[in-house]
């Protein structure tokens, strides 16, 4: 009993150590063909136009009503010990260091990296993967590292953008419903600002992007056994990049405090 | 002198866990040959395609193309000694993010470097000799029957003019009268080209009307190889049995006896 309590344990460990390495030889390899030639350019520029133009609508949406929510609360918050100026900044630091990139990220992993784990693990399934290799062209190059590179490049711009949008749903709330004076808002937004509380989201994003990207690809190149294969393959894409974005995003923001 | 094979295979040997899918198969096809390789489900026949065509690593054995020893060779070798084949998967395995032209002219543009205008011309041209029209070029896989994409996986096969075409189960999903038109044109085209061909099928009547040889997979070794003229009065069991689709012999069924 106590002997098969031990191998089952045993099992565990040795496969996860296995998946451990499976996925940091994908990683070496990826991040490898990302800088070595031959380039894609006309498949990295779709990347570029799918992840990011294509998220704009979802990220703006969050990051519009997360702004909003957020000078809500802090407005409860803060009044309680008569801290009402404090909403714009710590809206802004709220957003720009923490919850622009950890949202688009999740949000980015439930629109990307769902559909390039279903798209490249139909294309697995289907033998189209074999056939690339069979024109000798080099899956790595041709579906991985353009989705990466895209991932890791169009995540900031879309942090920044989402910054903007809100910082100004919280304006919107903070002088339309809570009676606060535009312009001292405003001021209050800049004043605090430092150039750091951006660069550590864009940052963080970078590495946010890597992830759901990197995770959408690992599964769905890995994806075996036709479609209940691909179903599962795009479910533990958007599980691992929400696991690996909030673990990682604890350690980045220890890493970035100072 | 004797002629170098084309295609060689030498006590290849590959397992999945504890099943053993070749066990020793050695295979030789003779330059502009066209060779069928025949065998029951599970037999080994796609294994052999995929070890040939360095999509599975086998654990042991040798296999050699234009007498170069193709296990072992770095990716970029690879790739090369890939240049000069083709191959049409068993359902055609057509890049759905492309449009047909695209699909065709993939290897010319990806490995050989043509730029995208002469490609689209090369595209057409091949797709006329597969009897469709420059109007299919711009048609996106998913709006194609089947027998249209086989056409269109067999256009983009011949499409670098190789000297070694793979056909996996051409036939495989196709009316009877579609079958025919697809063999006719596998025997026109790469009868035209002088390419040396190795198909792997269970249809014994498009075995018989493409090749000039025939051999029979049994347990992953070859268990008869003959012209194909004489594969109906050569005498063996193996090769009676499966012919004849009886029940009783010496193939083993992995099914219960009614």
């Amino acid at each position: 009993m106590e002997w098969n309590f031990l191998a089952a344990i045993g099992r565990v460990a040795l496969r996860f150590m296995a998946a451990v390495g499976h996925l940091s030889l994908f990683t070496l390899q990826t991040v490898r063909h990302i800088f070595l030639p031959p380039f894609y350019m006309r498949i990295f520029l779709r990347q570029l136009m799918s992840i990011g133009y294509y998220s704009l609508p979802v990220v703006g949406m969050t990051a519009l009503f997360t702004g909003m929510v957020l000078a809500l609360q802090i407005y409860v918050g803060s009044s309680r010990f008569n801290a009402e100026s404090a909403v714009a900044t710590i809206v802004v630091i709220g957003l720009t260091r923490e919850l622009a990139p950890v949202l688009s990220g999740l949000m980015i992993a439930g629109r990307v990296g769902a559909a390039i784990a279903a798209e490249i693990g139909t294309m697995r399934v289907t033998e189209q993967i074999d056939a690339l290799v069979t024109l000798s062209t080099n899956p790595f190059k041709y579906l991985v590292a353009p989705r990466v590179l895209a991932g890791v490049i169009t995540l900031p711009i879309l942090v920044l953008i989402a910054d903007i949008i809100g910082v100004s749903g919280g304006y919107l709330v903070a002088t339309e419903s809570l009676n606060f004076n535009a312009s001292s808002y405003i001021k209050n937004t800049f004043d605090f600002l430092e150039a750091r509380d951006v660069i550590s989201g864009l940052i963080k994003s970078s590495v946010f992007g890597f992830i759901v990207t990197l995770m959408g690809c690992y599964h769905g190149f890995n994806s075996t056994g036709g479609a209940q294969g691909v179903g599962r393959a795009t479910t533990n894409a958007v599980v691992s990049s929400f696991i690996l974005i909030l673990i990682s995003d604890y350690f980045l923001t220890v890493l970035l405090l100072d | 002198m004797t002629q170098t094979p084309k295609i060689s295979l030498k006590n290849v040997c590959k397992s999945f866990g504890s099943k053993h899918v070749l066990n020793g198969l050695s295979l030789d096809v003779m330059p502009g040959e066209s060779l069928v390789v025949i065998g029951g489900s599970g037999t080994g026949k796609s294994v052999m395609l995929k070890c040939i065509l360095g999509l599975i690593t086998p654990e042991s054995g040798e296999i050699f193309i234009d007498g170069q020893q193709v296990l072992g060779l770095p990716p970029s070798e690879r790739e090369k000694s890939l240049r000069k084949t083709g191959m049409l998967f068993q359902y055609a395995a057509l890049f759905d993010s492309l449009p047909v032209w695209e699909n065709v002219s993939f290897g010319l543009m990806q490995a050989h470097g043509m730029g995208r205008k002469e490609a689209r011309q090369k595209a057409i041209e091949k797709l006329a000799l597969v009897g469709l029209g420059p109007e299919m070029a711009m048609k996106s896989p998913a709006d194609l029957s089947m027998g249209m994409q086989k056409r269109v996986g067999l256009a983009r096969a011949i499409a670098t003019n190789p000297d070694i075409i793979f056909f996996d189960e051409p036939t495989t999903g196709l009316d009877p009268i579609m079958g025919d038109v697809i063999d006719t044109l596998i025997r026109d085209c790469t009868q035209q080209l002088g390419a040396t061909t190795l198909t792997i099928s269970h249809d014994m009547e498009s075995a018989q009307r493409i090749a000039d040889r025939i051999a029979l997979i049994y347990k992953g070794q070859v268990v008869w190889i003959g012209p194909a003229n004489e594969i109906e009065t050569c005498g063996n069991p193996y090769v009676e049995q499966f012919v004849n689709g009886a029940f009783e012999g010496p193939i083993e069924l992995d099914i219960l006896k009614p």
